[in-house]
């Protein structure tokens, strides 16, 4: 990041952690456990490694770094984070989900709301989307970076292999994707639904630079994203063991809170246990 | 109008390419192991720096081409139309269309006439698929020369384009240097008596029924739609108000083609007898590409006798 934040990364991943809870509950939908289980790691990129303006943000990249959401049911997330940087104000979160709002249930470039340079939510087609990119960043001889989030659960959408397989293939160097490995979906732990077997062992079989990281940690996640930035021919994947729904102890490990929202009562219980940090929205 | 020497309609798509490449710099092309058949290989030859190829894996081409896009590039993905709608369909709708990413979509060995290869590979759908997306423009040209213009106003055109082509050699008759001009319909044939409004390969087919109602003292007008998706309402209404009977012929499915799309349009603001040249329902089948246009009636004979209908 070019420009400084006056705050402590941990008490801005505490507040993101909050606005998480508050938006989902207001909005009666939306992904918490995703949401949460991210948290950390994604405001560690956004805070200190991501070379972008928040407030010259545009939609082509150039001359910065670019990140893309294949997995845009973790909006929560991804709106609170680009509002506690700077990127919209943060007043707008309380429009998550409403009619009208530049915040869809899922991102939408079509409000042109800054940091989102494509729509996702259907499953599967981010890693693809930022090969593409990275490959344009490569042509146009910029050399800043490419990164995307993916999710173990979308993992199983065959699209994602084909991408691993391409961007292997073309040596793309600039690429970093990031795997919010929780260990959960939508209708259970995730190696009761369909199993991804030795998940390591498979990137690196598609000749991916592969590292793995705890998620929570933020020293453990700072460590791996200087290795990122270490110059290669391979795309890399850092594969991040998180807990769903980390930060509430209730939604935390269970696939329960994949796509719901808490209850008044829920979200009360949850805010005890997220301090305030740099103020509600 | 005279068809200066058969030419399959993907070869215009090839040297539109080609053109493009030294023309503009933004240009890439992206090609999912199909790349002879989609007569890229001059392109991937003299720019190779632009050119991608990505295996027998559509979908992930469908998304490297929207992310190609966003950093500025104007990329031309190529495959066969079944697989660059019906496979990837969603990819189109979430990372090109609702996207709007500037991404090219070249569809070759579209219809019937692919021929022998059978109906696993003869898509009669996709003008319907690509027609529902929004932001997707929808051009299928007629001959050579006019899939080599609509190729290069593809690349000029601001937002996602699927660009429809087909397999065989059929006769090359559009003027080499056009006009072209994405959404605006070309009048071939002015006439009195009925409008028919052609698309893709029935265009030559309906400029011979032309003649043959000639011969039966029946004075029908020929207009070109090569753009469905923005349709040329004005031309089609002006020309339904003039003639008061309408028959489209397409290579495609009644659902959703061309014909429904006129219908809609007439019915909305100035009703007329029509007829549609077109597909009923069903797959299709092996055989030479002639052999399955006379069997299905998407040829000169078969718009003669919907015109007759008519009278």
């Amino acid at each position: 990041m070019n420009h400084k934040i006056p705050y402590p990364v941990t008490d801005i991943i505490a507040q993101i952690r909050r606005d998480i809870i508050r938006m989902v509950t207001a909005a009666k939908s939306g992904h918490p456990g995703g949401s949460l289980s991210s948290a950390d790691f994604m405001t560690v990129l956004f805070a200190e490694f991501l070379e972008q303006n928040p407030q010259n943000w545009k939609r082509h990249g150039k001359d910065m770094d670019m990140f893309f959401l294949s997995i845009g049911h973790i909006s929560p997330l991804f709106y609170s984070l680009l509002a506690r940087m700077g990127y919209f104000p943060v007043q707008e979160l309380a429009t998550f989900r409403k009619f009208g709002s530049r915040l869809q249930g899922h991102p939408s470039i079509e409000y042109g709301l800054p940091g989102v340079h494509v729509a996702s939510g259907s499953l599967g087609q981010g890693l693809s989307v930022a090969s593409g990119a990275a490959l344009g960043k490569q042509l146009a001889g910029d050399p800043h970076k490419v990164y995307v989030l993916m999710g173990d659960g979308e993992s199983e959408e065959g699209q994602v292999w084909e991408a691993a397989m391409f961007a292997a293939h073309n040596k793309i160097g600039n690429l970093t994707a990031l795997t919010d490995w929780n260990r959960q979906q939508i209708d259970g732990p995730v190696n009761k639904i369909a199993g991804l077997g030795d998940l390591v062992a498979k990137w690196q079989a598609f000749g991916w630079m592969v590292l793995e990281c705890d998620g929570h940690n933020l020293d453990a996640i700072r460590e791996a994203f200087r290795e990122s930035l270490k110059p290669r021919s391979k795309p890399m994947m850092i594969l991040m063991h998180t807990n769903m729904g980390q930060g509430v102890d209730f939604m935390t490990g269970s696939h329960a809170w994949h796509g719901k929202a808490p209850s008044a009562e829920q979200e009360t219980l949850a805010l005890a246990q997220l301090p305030e940090t740099l103020g509600d929205y | 109008m005279i068809n200066t020497g058969n030419k399959d309609t993907r070869s215009g798509f090839g040297a539109g390419l080609f053109e493009l490449g030294s023309r503009n710099p933004s240009v890439v092309a992206l090609c999912a192991d199909l790349t002879g058949s989609l007569k890229m290989a001059e392109f991937a030859a003299a720019f190779p720096q632009r050119f991608f190829q990505c295996g027998i894996a559509e979908a992930n081409m469908m998304g490297v081409a929207a992310g190609m896009a966003v950093t500025g590039l104007i990329p031309f993905v190529g495959t066969f139309a079944e697989f660059a709608t019906g496979r990837v369909y969603d990819q189109l709708r979430q990372s090109i269309c609702y996207s709007q990413t500037n991404v090219k979509i070249a569809a070759s060995h579209a219809g019937i006439t692919l021929g022998e290869d059978g109906a696993t590979h003869q898509t009669m759908e996709d003008l319907a698929l690509a027609r529902a997306l929004p932001h997707l423009t929808v051009v299928n040209p007629c001959d050579y020369n006019q899939t080599r213009l609509a190729t290069l106003a593809a690349a000029s055109w601001e937002g996602p384009v699927y660009l429809r082509f087909g397999r065989p050699s059929v006769p090359n008759f559009s003027p080499v240097d056009g006009p072209f001009e994405i959404g605006k319909a070309w009048m071939i044939h002015p006439g009195e008596d009925v409008t028919i409004l052609a698309t893709g390969h029935l265009v030559w087919e309906a400029l011979e029924a032309v003649m043959v109602l000639a011969q039966k003292g029946i004075r029908a007008e020929l207009i070109n739609i090569h753009t469905l998706k923005p349709l040329d309402e004005e031309a089609i209404l002006a020309s339904a108000r003039k003639t008061g009977a309408v028959v489209t012929a397409e290579e495609h499915l009644v659902a959703g083609g061309l014909g429904e799309l006129v219908s809609g349009l007439v019915a909305r603001h100035h009703p007329v007898p029509m007829r549609m040249v077109a597909m009923d329902e069903g797959f299709g089948q092996s055989g030479t590409p002639r052999e399955l246009m006379n069997h299905y009636e998407l040829d000169a004979a078969g718009i003669v006798k919907k015109v007759c209908e008519l009278r």
